[in-house]
């Protein structure tokens, strides 16, 4: 045996897929007489069974507001929740519980960091830098900044591949940068930004960086203390948990100086008519009774990809891009968009003459559900000079039979437009 | 491939896709851009008019098959009729591709009675529509980008 083939035998995943289908009733389902082939996991993936009963038992059994009651079930809800935080935290591996604050999404989380941090650090002529391969949520919260602060968005550019320009990022960073706000895997081009250096290049000149991790906790273990991460956001819907919650990571020492970002109950500690006094982490930045079942349902989420294993899913969902691509380039008509050399199990493409949405619609006609359109990323799109693709994107529960449905669908949308 | 998909991509449709009619621009002519930003599509519609009545219709834009088909026959359909006669064509064109109209007169509907099939997948009005609400607009003089959403 070579050996290369013998890396091969040992990267062999140990994943029994077909039982972790099992986990997920909403796949075993036919939809216009189809097996439903759920391809848009980028956009929000499905929830094992155990997220959707620890979810209802939560609710049957547990649930009360938190923080606030002295009776039996606001302790047992207070501990529940207070769980998650203690499971997101290992998650992550951060310092620190108080750390990990909980938000509506990985937007809200951003947000909160331009709001809080941003606003009261970025004056006149300062600079926020991005990157190319953004989505939305992670632009436009900055914009809103640079407007009210008279601030100015920079653009780290990438090549046709879709891999961001190191050296052109590396002159970016200067003495007016306050902060680096970038994706750590793409949405739209499934591109993994190499982080680690990115941050390393921001912390020699003094400059936090903020990693907007949506998609990048479904796929890989992130570990915020080996990448220095300052902010790390994140979803739980695109991590098999319910929609509505999301997290965010902030180093103590940085958000202890950051000033509130909402105000309201939960986050005091007093208050009078003249003054009030803010709670300490994570308090301070979790205003008003948050999505206390969704927090639950998220750390169950984490303990089922936990126990799944991040290291068998990254080397599974590798087999399957691997295989997805090989079996795209045999249809000539067919461009992938995002051909990094660091992705994650992305198929982001273009077919000729025939529009995205033709594609999702017939593909729909086949069971088969991809994303369709510019992906919240409409710089990406105007980067590649098209107006939209179409997005397949894989998660552990795929299979290479589904692999074969789509590209079995795309045949039958060539031959209906040829 | 099932019925539904048949019924909607019909051979008409898919051929104006690909060879649109009318799509240039009409120099002079009033025109009014289309948006529709959950997909990106855009649509340029051009009229002319004399006397109340289209003289000439044309349109520029990417977008899908329907919404580029749609575009092709509807300026066609538009070139000689009287603003009030495109009203109530758009309003029967807007029935036939919501399903609102089961009992459609293919006679009356003329070439767009191809557009029926839209009315099985509903993600899909849009693009059917997004150009008839942009003649529209062209129509009434006005100068703002129409929007979907």
């Amino acid at each position: 045996m070579t050996a290369a083939r013998a890396t091969a035998a040992v990267a062999r995943p140990p994943l029994d897929v077909e039982r972790l289908r099992a986990d997920f009733p909403i796949l075993a389902q036919q939809v216009h007489g189809r097996p439903l082939v759920y391809l848009d996991n980028a956009a929000s993936a499905q929830k094992p069974r155990q997220v959707i009963e620890a979810v209802a038992h939560f609710d049957a059994t547990d649930y009360a507001n938190i923080h606030r009651g002295v009776h039996t079930l606001s302790q047992r809800a207070t501990d529940a929740f207070e769980a998650a935080r203690d499971r997101v935290q290992a998650f992550l591996n951060a310092a620190d519980r108080k750390e990990i604050l909980f938000t509506r999404g990985t937007t809200e989380g951003i947000n909160l960091v331009a709001h809080s941090y941003a606003r009261s650090s970025c004056h006149l002529g300062d600079e926020i830098v991005v990157s190319a391969m953004e989505h939305h949520s992670n632009i436009v919260p900055w914009q809103l900044v640079c407007r009210e602060r008279a601030a100015v968005l920079r653009v780290i550019p990438m090549n046709d591949a879709g891999e961001l320009d190191l050296d052109a990022y590396a002159a970016l960073l200067g003495p007016r940068t306050k902060l680096v706000a970038l994706v750590h895997v793409s949405n739209a081009l499934g591109t993994i930004n190499p982080v680690a250096e990115i941050i390393r290049l921001a912390h020699a000149k003094g400059i936090p960086v903020l990693l907007d991790g949506a998609q990048a906790v479904p796929h890989l273990a992130v570990d915020v203390q080996a990448l220095d991460a300052d902010f790390y956001a994140f979803s739980s819907h695109k991590l098999f948990g319910p929609t509505g919650v999301g997290v965010l990571y902030g180093k103590a020492a940085l958000l202890d100086a950051m000033p509130p970002y909402q105000g309201g109950g939960e986050m005091i500690s007093a208050v009078t008519f003249e003054k009030s006094f803010f709670k300490g982490l994570p308090g301070k930045f979790e205003a008003g009774t948050p999505n206390i079942t969704g927090v639950v349902g998220l750390g169950a989420a984490i303990d089922y990809v936990q126990q799944v294993g991040l290291d068998a899913i990254g080397a599974w969902e590798h087999e399957l891009l691997a295989y997805g691509t090989t079996r795209l380039a045999e249809l000539p008509q067919v461009r992938l968009i995002g051909t990094a050399r660091a992705k994650a199990s992305v198929l982001s493409f273009i077919v000729d003459g025939i529009h995205p949405h033709d594609i999702g619609t017939i593909l729909d006609r086949e069971g088969i559900a991809v994303r369709t359109g510019h992906h919240c990323a409409q710089p990406v799109m105007q980067r590649f000079g098209i107006p939209a693709t179409t997005r397949a994107s894989l998660a552990f529960y795929n299979t290479k039979a589904e692999v074969d449905a789509l590209i079995a669908g795309l045949r039958r949308v060539i031959e209906v437009f040829a | 491939m099932n019925d539904d998909l048949r019924e909607l991509y019909q051979d008409v449709i898919i051929e104006h896709s690909k060879r649109p009619r009318n799509f240039r621009p009409l120099e002079h002519a009033h025109h009014v851009d289309g948006y529709n930003p959950l997909c990106g599509d855009t649509v340029t519609v051009y009229v002319d008019l004399a006397d109340d009545r289209v003289s000439d219709c044309a349109f520029l834009g990417h977008g899908c098959a329907i919404s580029t088909a749609s575009a092709s026959v509807m300026t066609e359909t538009l070139k000689g009729k009287t603003r009030a006669e495109a009203e109530r064509i758009f309003q029967d064109f807007h029935d036939l591709v919501t399903g609102q109209r089961a009992d459609a007169d293919p006679e009356q509907l003329g070439k767009l009675a191809v557009f029926a099939g839209v009315s099985e997948f509903p993600a899909r009005v849009k693009c059917a529509t997004l150009c008839w609400h942009t003649a529209r607009a062209a129509l009434d003089g006005q100068d703002e980008p129409v929007s979907t959403e």
